[in-house]
């Protein structure tokens, strides 16, 4: 086949707008039907169906249980501003496929950064390396799958320019500066992703998804009586252009410049056991690291995770309910249809306490004999499909916010985070805590600053005695890593109170 | 793709962008090539291979500067958009003058020395002995401990290679490869699942070390059977040379000409002052023969040169590349470590712990963060409390929190254990007075 390669270059300049969007190209010889957006994506990817099924003919054919392929185009910008001035660029632009086979729980993977189809079959035939019974693959007639849209774009990033891009990122500098004169320093960054992808495995199942992310940020330094502090304040949403506004400039440049200021005078608690009150919103790091991670499948079916022979039991209080959700709209860890064609569904990980289910992947689902939960997710083509969170929270609980403050004689209020992690087995998991303030006497008195806070996984979620009626969805840039790969998750929580974890501190 | 054939592409590329309006450019092509052998239940679980290509440019145009990437490299008629498109968009941006290449004067000119950081034999290494390699480590353990859970065993190896050219005159190109086995064991009691990891790694196929790779592994985890969490109160930490990075890290970031420039370091305006106790003496040498992070030229191009980082606790430089050197009035030196090499003392670990009456053995950290302006830092923590010189117990679920200015001058003992096979050659260190966190 003879056609014109179309350029699948965008750049961070993007002088000329438009070029992007999926032309429309006549392919001939097909007597498959498919739909208009279906064919939109093949010949994004300039392959036909016959093409697909020759491929997975080639990844099947050495006796593999099941093949995918996973077909990404992902074109990124960034902008940055430094010293006052918008004085870099940067645009990436990636491309290919990656082909997997499964035999059992067993998985063959190789990816190409072309769709020419002689590079494709070379990948599959490595993929296919491991199952060894050559056998012959009867193709599956192709089945559509339309998907749900969680994340409508009104101006898609291809057709922005840099030119409409700078003023937000120049003017949120210049609102900090403007806002406090403590400012000494600022860094902005902007960030949009346009990924295209397309699924197509040996059951049949062709699927696509177009997704798109949107990242505005500013680091702030500030200095005071010889003193400097810095914190930073980000959104990231699923969001085209539309996603740049005045609002959210005055925001961001209000939100950094009271959180570095919040940061002078800050101390640090007594070192030990404390109550913990984590406030709404981001605190939901405390169940992505404590629980979601220990509650991927992969971990349970290699008996790996201390969650390993808990389902169906009771793990915490009867009033807590937590979610694993991909459907939350323009959530950054939202997905219209998993890495492996599933449908993303809202999953009950802990329903009135008790455990109800892990987040699955296609090996783990088939492991437990349950159905998919749409948490099979990947970095990109180069990368296999893990269990991986999307927007984990929890729901509304009986108490109060001052209720739940007022009851701790001495221990910590925590709403700002940088970063967690747990070790899956022992299930310890810690948060760090950018800003917070002390609790004494039921009362918020000092604030306190970057502290480590550690605890166990199980008993932290049993020390949950109190959730109060204030949910929040995190806003932020949250990105989990786990095996090596990066995916934008979400998160949320009401005001809740763990009764006790152990906090960075001093000792008398 | 041939050492020629990345030249080839990346000169046109680089002559694309200075005939379409760029006034200097530089470009990267690479290659790598690795692959993955995961094992456990005695089956393959994961066979992963991958070849990525990918080219960088930095453009520079009209003292205006942007960067583009990308996986697409063979299609010259697209490259040669993409150069065009940016440097148009690049031509929106702020004036900045600091923004060129180095001055050629600094670029390394291809007189040195073999550092030997690749095997020549990398392509005839049997995959079937991949494998078995692979398996060997499984067969190390398994069914030896009826408190083991779950056995992983991997053998990965890869072969990188890259090119770069400036159009001031610099022509330079680097080949590594790597050979790594690694093995991770659960194991539990009951409740608790704690794992332990091992691994090994080498240049050269015929030097890794492919023996007590598992066993180690179910040792880390075994030992850590019954850890819980201790009083909090200030002792001494003795840090085990494989996680001492994670001390060093922010001290090396904070000598970052960026974060310099930023104001995000704590050690501004402190060469030539004390930053450490006498103990602490740190060299980064880019000439170590078959070192891990060994290069004659850094990722701009700079000849690299042997530098005292710390020597008897005196900060004696930063790590500043040509933009921030230009930005700052300072030289630039290289924005990035090679083999940083802390100069060891004479005692083995066992040694250190023996001079410890009552302290804490980290073997690991799990999270914390640190906060590049002032310096403070808070991590967690797992290991062994250590008492008249003997393990007495594994301890985890606790922090440490302090500053670093306070704590690499609380340094007291160096020891002697680095590990060659990694490009930080660090030893275990003890610090006194630490605030740990527990019950």
């Amino acid at each position: 086949m003879n056609v014109t390669r179309r350029s699948f270059i965008k750049t961070g300049g993007a002088a000329v707008a438009g070029t992007m969007v999926l032309p429309p190209l006549l392919k001939s010889c097909q007597n498959i039907q498919i739909s208009p957006d279906v064919k939109s994506y093949l010949d994004h990817f300039e392959v036909t169906p016959e093409m697909l099924q020759k491929v997975i003919a080639e990844a099947m054919s050495k006796g593999g249980d099941y093949a995918d392929l996973f077909f990404e185009h992902a074109i990124s910008n960034r902008l940055g501003l430094e010293d006052g001035k918008v004085n870099s660029a940067h645009s990436n632009v990636d491309y290919g496929v990656g082909v997997r086979v499964l035999k059992g729980d067993q998985t063959g993977f190789a990816y190409t950064e072309s769709t020419n189809l002689q590079d494709m079959l070379k990948v599959a035939k490595t993929a296919a390396n491991i199952a060894n019974d050559p056998v012959t693959f009867s193709q599956n007639g192709i089945i559509e799958k339309s998907i749900p849209n969680y994340y409508k774009v009104s101006q898609k990033w291809e057709n922005s320019t840099i030119e409409e891009k700078i003023p937000f990122v120049q003017k949120l500098n210049d609102r900090l500066f403007e806002l406090d004169e403590k400012v000494t320093k600022a860094r902005v960054f902007q960030r949009d992703e346009t990924s295209y992808v397309m699924f197509y495995s040996s059951e049949g199942l062709l699927t696509y998804d177009y997704r798109p992310m949107a990242t505005l940020g500013v680091v702030c330094v500030m200095e005071k009586d010889g003193g400097i502090e810095n914190d930073y304040s980000a959104r990231s949403v699923r969001k085209g252009f539309e996603f740049m506004d005045d609002n959210l400039v005055e925001e961001l440049a209000q939100e950094a410049v009271k959180k570095t200021n919040f940061l002078f005078g800050g101390g640090k608690p007594k070192a030990g056991e404390l109550p913990v009150v984590l406030g709404a919103g981001g605190s939901g790091i405390l169940l992505h690291e404590a629980m979601g991670h220990p509650f991927e499948a992969d971990f349970n079916r290699k008996g790996e995770s201390i969650f390993s022979d808990k389902m169906g039991k009771s793990i915490a209080k009867d009033f807590i309910n937590i979610v694993e959700d991909g459907t939350m709209e323009n959530n950054r860890g939202a997905i219209n249809v998993d890495d492996e064609g599933n449908d993303v569904k809202k999953v009950y990980l802990v329903k009135d306490g008790v455990l109800e289910s892990y987040l699955h992947d296609r090996i783990s689902a088939k492991h437990y004999g349950v159905d998919p939960t749409g948490n099979g997710r990947r970095q990109s083509f180069r990368h296999v499909p893990l269990p991986r969170m999307r927007i984990t929270y929890m729901e509304n609980g009986p108490h109060t916010t001052d209720d739940i403050i007022s009851s701790v004689d001495y221990g910590v209020y925590v709403d700002n985070f940088t970063n967690g992690q747990v070790k899956i087995g022992a299930g310890d998991f810690t948060f760090f805590v950018k800003s917070g303030y002390l609790i004494e006497k039921g009362k918020l008195t000092q604030p306190i600053k970057d502290i480590n806070i550690i605890g166990n996984g199980p008993q932290a979620l049993a020390d949950i005695t109190m959730a109060a009626g204030d949910y929040k969805t995190a806003t932020g840039t949250w990105t989990c890593g786990k095996g090596g790969q990066s995916v934008p998750v979400g998160m949320g929580l009401p005001t809740v109170l763990v009764k006790k974890l152990t906090v960075g501190g001093t000792s008398a | 793709m041939t050492k020629e054939e990345k030249y080839s592409i990346a000169k046109w590329a680089m002559e694309h962008a200075v005939q379409n309006g760029a006034q200097q450019a530089r470009v990267t092509i690479y290659n790598n090539n690795s692959s993955q052998i995961e094992v456990r239940d005695e089956k393959i679980d994961k066979l992963q291979e991958s070849n990525r290509s990918g080219m960088r440019i930095n453009l520079y145009v009209d003292n205006k500067y942007s960067s583009i990437s990308t996986s697409r490299i063979t299609n010259k008629k697209e490259l040669g958009k993409f150069i065009e498109e940016a440097i148009a968009g690049t031509r929106y941006l702020a004036e900045d003058e600091a923004r060129t290449l180095p001055d050629p004067d600094r670029y390394y000119k291809g007189d040195g020395p073999d550092l030997k950081s690749v095997d020549p034999n990398f392509t005839s290494v049997d995959p079937q002995q991949k494998v078995k390699d692979a398996f060997a480590l499984e067969k190390e353990v398994l069914g030896t401990d009826e408190r083991i859970i779950s056995v992983s065993t991997s053998y990965s190896d890869g072969m990188s290679g890259s090119v770069m050219v400036a159009s001031n005159g610099f022509e330079g190109n680097s080949e590594n490869s790597y050979y790594f086995l690694s093995a991770s064991v659960s194991v539990t009691d009951g409740e608790a699942r704690p794992s332990g990891n091992w691994y090994e790694s080498a240049i050269f196929s015929d030097k890794l070390v492919r023996k007590d790779i598992a066993k180690k592994a179910m040792k880390r985890a075994i030992d850590r059977l019954g850890q819980a969490k201790i009083g909090s109160g200030k002792m001494p930490m003795i840090v085990e040379n494989k996680s001492v990075g994670q001390l060093l890290e922010p001290l090396i970031s904070a000598l970052n000409g960026s974060s310099i420039q930023q104001k995000q370091s704590y050690l501004i305006g402190m060469k030539g002052e004390k930053i450490g106790s006498d103990l602490m003496t740190l060299t980064d040498d880019p000439f170590i023969v078959s070192g891990r992070g060994s290069r004659l030229f850094d990722n701009e191009g700079m000849a690299t040169q042997k530098r005292a980082v710390v020597e008897n606790g005196v900060l004696k430089t930063y790590y500043i590349d040509t933009y921030y050197g230009k930005k700052l009035e300072m030289e630039a030196t290289s924005g990035s470590t090679t083999n940083l090499v802390f100069k060891p003392g004479k005692k083995d670990l066992e040694g250190l712990l023996a001079d410890i009456d009552r302290g804490i053995l980290v073997t690991g950290f799990n999270g914390g963060n640190s906060n590049g302006v002032t310096g403070d830092f808070s991590y967690g923590i797992e290991g062994f409390l250590v008492e008249k010189g003997k393990l007495v117990k594994p301890v985890a679920e606790m922090n440490i929190t302090g500053n670093f200015k306070q704590i690499w001058n609380d340094l007291v003992a160096v020891g002697n254990d680095i590990d060659p096979s990694r490009s930080w050659r660090v030893p275990s260190l003890v610090f006194a007075n630490v605030d740990f966190s527990g019950i």
